[in-house]
């Protein structure tokens, strides 16, 4: 069994409204050091072994449906589950 | 001429198009389930407004993998008139046929009212019946109708007059040059955040939204009979 988690975050040329309403209260708040948020999602997958190329299938499963590539970008790692 | 209706779990503008089709069009309907997987049937595919899958992941993206959508993407290549409206557009652009997203609203509000549209092309089977620039009334109700699209894309938008609506008074959304509405490049896939079927009865406000499905039934009389 192997763990995946991966992050979806948008892409730097798309604007995060959600981001700059967290940074404008984040900067109320006294934190003034706060330059940028950007706001993005982290999935975790339970995969069971398989003999497909599992690098292949997550990439397939981000391209496909866990993220839009026109205005997000992925990353994911794998490791052992436990 | 028949027109389907596609329901998703999370649909909620399906029964408002079926009553706009039949009361006030007059043309044959039905209600097509998601999980639908042949169109051959219909002359329109109609995909509703709503919230499928309840928006999560992202807006459209689930039920662009449903099995419906396949036969939609046939029906497309066939020339077919495929209509999405709200997460309808949503749906369209996660399953590729037309280009671009939606994001959230700039200003992160759900927006609920009627508001001044432009006719940018009246050359196209939706649209036949407007005036070219002709403004007209027709509502939105959505959190996340910001069209966004890359620059290269938007280029070819422009050059292939495939932005058919925008938004004439100040812009809701956010949306890029005020897009509304766009159809893909062969012009038979048309996305658009407001919703004519809303629009269909004068005593409801506007009958604005009329025109674009008699512009649809145009076009088939005279390429069908």
């Amino acid at each position: 069994m192997k763990k995946v988690k991966i992050y979806v975050t948008l892409r730097e040329s798309v604007l995060d409204p959600q981001g700059s309403a967290v940074k404008g209260s984040l900067v109320n708040m006294g934190y003034k050091e706060v330059e940028d948020v950007r706001i993005g999602k982290y999935l975790e997958l339970l995969i069971n072994d398989t003999d497909r190329d599992l690098n292949e299938m997550v990439k397939e499963m981000c391209e496909k449906l866990l993220a839009n590539t026109v205005i997000e970008d992925y990353r994911f790692e794998i490791e052992e589950a436990n | 001429m028949k027109f389907a209706v596609l329901v998703f779990p999370g649909s909620n503008c399906d029964v408002d198009m079926y009553h706009a089709i039949k009361d006030e069009l007059g043309e044959e309907v039905e209600f097509v389930w998601h999980d639908a997987t042949d169109l051959s049937g219909f002359d329109a595919i109609l995909i509703p407004g709503g919230f499928s899958y309840g928006d999560y992941l992202r807006c459209g993206a689930m039920a662009s993998q449903s099995n419906v959508m396949k036969a939609v993407k046939e029906a497309a290549e066939e020339g077919k008139p495929i209509l999405g409206v709200c997460n309808g557009f949503q749906i369209l652009t996660e399953a590729g046929l037309l280009p671009g997203a939606l994001l959230r609203n700039k200003n992160l509000k759900f927006i609920c009212r009627t508001v001044p549209l432009k006719v940018e092309n009246n050359q196209t089977m939706f649209t036949n019946q407007y005036d070219q620039g002709q403004i007209i009334h027709i509502p939105i109700a959505h959190g996340e109708g910001n069209y966004y699209c890359d620059e290269e894309t938007l280029k070819k938008l422009k050059e292939n007059n495939q932005i058919v609506f925008t938004y004439a008074g100040e812009n809701p959304n956010g949306s890029l040059e005020n897009i509304a509405g766009i159809v893909n490049e062969r012009g038979n896939v048309l996305g658009m955040m407001p919703h004519p079927e809303r629009a269909v009865d004068a005593l409801l406000g506007s009958a604005d939204g009329l025109a674009l499905f008699k512009s649809i039934v145009k076009q088939w009389r005279e390429t069908h009979v």
